[in-house]
């Protein structure tokens, strides 16, 4: 079984600081990771590879910098990585994204199974796992927690709900975004330490992947953010206490106002 | 400080310190509260390679030394030193096999070893026979192609958890030290059983049990190197694992220390932290003088002993008990620094503390080993 996951390199969460002039994310001296959510994305892909065969590949679309997190990913388990990196991708959304990793997929050649996080921890959108598949015009299933069966061409999956889960039949090729209880990502092994740092990482360029320019970065992506600001705080809040009674006279008492002649004071 | 370690022994105090710090840790307090055995964590180690570490090359291992081992041992007992013997105690069982198997014998077991397959004890300690190895009772006689073994052994670590056992025996009561051999037991040989878990004080998620020898009837091929040469082989083993019980020492006083001063910065009395008052501060700048001292006798010990010096007992002896008694001062003191909180179960110190007591007690107790450090100093200064 030949496994995709794509990862992306994000802010530690731990460390997270605006700038306050632009209001973006200031990433300087603020440590880069894994997304926690493509570790487990990761975890999977290797478990998977461990009971079936295969090989699994990792690439990430991102700058030379991202490599880091590549070699990461042999040190867990990945047995070919590759980074796709150019600065025509910068400013690149969700749209542009999943075409980038369309065109690198169809350059790295077949594939049985692509894994993604759930979403990124940075962007939070959640759409470049179910963009990619629709580009590919493979089926996908996000938020799997957990594979129950899975075999050379037909998985059975639970997808994480928000009132419990829904059980999933899909057949391969597929596309899986995973949520963290799948499973609980390993610990780089001394042997994949080794392999890691041995390690040449292959870059692919906008033209390896046959990228037509239009639809990369900043000018491929429709997606503008035109302003960045914190939500406004929030108005004034009461707690009531005493016993329920207590609590809904107090609350008629501040209700009253709105309802009478004047309003409000 | 920085002690100059190589590039591949940076990356196994790397492996060791995110097991320490994403499993060891959240668990501890449990593990020890019901006094289990840390299976999972140990998989996790097995699965990370740092079984190998200790195993020839030629037999699926690293191929590394006593200071790789020192460097694990010191992260996982930052976390917890029950884990920590656990895990020190297979190389303790594996070590005989390195150093005196036959080639045969060593492809049976390393591989397994190292990859964690298998998990290995070392049963030396009995009821009449603990700092003088002389008083050993097991017996092994030679039965046509089968030894015969009886007799038990007391306190062995992972009793009851491993598969392979390295058992020291009497195979001719008549020469003395020179009539010890040992052997390979296995799980499940006929006439071999372990006793319950032992309850300890300290280091509960590690198993100490009765090794029981009833007959126990194992192939001839089981006897490790030659018949006679256990003790030396038993002496080898020892003076090459003391320093990774001076490595839990370290490890667990940094962990000490790693709470303490936190605390102490955070603890107000009289309208200040509490590491404001120089008599906190001078508690504390002990606790971190006796850690950093310590790493550097271990370390270097350590490294000196992997080329079988002869004033290897020596040095092994010497680091075992500098790093232990200076642990059980630390955590001592730590517990000191934190108060009445630091003796609340609620706080790792007090666990902390109760698990160093046994550093000064096994694999040689601290005043067995400054005997040791004092006949060599008599026979140096006799020449």
């Amino acid at each position: 079984m030949n496994i995709i996951v794509c990862i992306k390199q994000v802010p530690d969460a731990k460390d997270v600081r605006l700038d306050p002039e632009t209001n973006t994310l200031a990433r300087e001296g603020v440590e880069s990771i894994m997304n926690p959510y493509d570790q487990h994305a990761l975890e999977e892909a290797v478990r998977l590879k461990e009971t079936h065969g295969g090989e699994v590949t990792v690439i990430t679309m991102g700058p030379p910098q991202a490599e880091e997190i590549l070699r990461l990913a042999i040190s867990c388990g990945a047995d070919k990585v590759a980074l796709v990196s150019d600065r025509a991708f910068a400013g690149a959304d969700t749209w542009a994204t999943a075409y980038t990793l369309e065109q690198a997929i169809r350059t790295l050649g077949d594939f049985d199974l692509i894994l993604c996080g759930k979403q990124a921890i940075d962007g939070d959108t959640a759409q470049v796992g179910p963009g990619l598949a629709m580009r590919l015009d493979i089926p996908y299933i996000t938020c799997a927690q957990k594979i129950r069966e899975s075999d050379s061409n037909r998985f059975i999956v639970e997808r994480m709900m928000d009132d419990g889960y829904d059980v999933v039949e899909i057949t391969l090729p597929a596309l899986l975004s995973v949520v963290k209880n799948i499973n609980e990502p390993r610990v780089p092994s001394l042997k994949g330490k080794m392999r890691a740092k041995k390690a040449v990482i292959t870059t692919l360029s906008a033209d390896d992947i046959n990228a037509d320019h239009a639809c990369i970065g900043l000018p491929g992506s429709p997606t503008q953010v035109v302003n960045v600001f914190p939500p406004s705080a929030r108005g004034g809040r009461a707690i009531f206490t005493g016993s329920l009674d207590e609590q809904i006279d107090q609350l008629v008492d501040k209700l009253i106002p709105f309802i009478q002649p004047g309003g409000a004071q | 400080m920085d002690y100059f370690i190589s590039e591949e022994q940076q990356m196994i105090v790397d492996i060791a310190r995110q097991i320490t710090d994403e499993r060891i840790i959240p668990s501890r307090a449990e593990l020890d509260e019901n006094h289990e055995f840390p299976r999972k964590i140990l998989d996790e180690l097995a699965q990370a390679d740092l079984f190998s570490v200790l195993i020839p090359e030629a037999y699926g291992g690293f191929g590394g030394g006593c200071l790789d081992i020192v460097l694990i041992l010191e992260q996982l007992s930052r976390g917890c030193v029950g884990v920590g013997t656990a895990f020190a105690a297979n190389f303790l069982g594996a070590y005989p096999i390195v150093l005196a198997g036959s080639d045969e014998m060593k492809q049976k077991y390393l591989p397994a070893i190292a990859t964690g397959e298998k998990f290995a004890a070392f049963g030396l300690t009995e009821a009449n026979a603990g700092s003088d190895a002389s008083g050993i009772q097991t017996t092994a006689v030679l039965d046509g192609d089968e030894w015969v073994l009886n007799g038990t052994k007391q306190w062995i670590t992972n009793g009851g958890e491993a598969q392979i056992y390295t058992v020291v025996t009497i195979t001719d009561r008549s020469r003395g030290p020179r009539g010890a051999s040992l052997f390979v037991v296995e799980e499940g040989d006929p006439g071999f059983s372990c006793g319950p878990k032992e309850k300890k004080m300290g280091i509960r998620a590690s198993s100490t049990t009765e090794l029981i020898f009833k007959d126990c009837r194992i192939p001839k091929d089981r006897l490790i190197g030659r018949k006679g040469t256990g003790f030396i082989t038993v002496m080898k083993t020892l003076d090459l694992s003391r320093p990774g019980i001076a490595a839990l020492g370290i490890g667990l006083a940094q962990g000490a220390l790693d709470e303490a001063a936190p605390y102490a910065k955070q603890r107000k009395q009289f309208d200040k932290p509490i590491i404001a008052f120089q008599a906190v501060q001078h508690l504390l700048a002990d606790i971190a003088i006796g850690i950093e001292s310590a790493r550097a006798l271990v370390y270097a010990a350590a490294k000196h002993i992997q080329a079988y010096p002869k004033d290897m007992s020596k040095a092994s002896s010497m680091c075992k008990v500098y790093a232990t008694d200076m642990a059980m001062k630390a955590t001592t003191d730590a517990v000191q620094v934190m108060g009445g909180y630091g003796y609340m179960c609620e706080y790792p110190v007090e666990k902390m503390m109760r698990d160093a007591k046994i550093l000064q007690i096994y694999e040689g107790t601290n005043q067995i080993q400054r005997n040791v450090i004092g006949q060599e100093l008599n026979k140096e200064y006799s020449k």
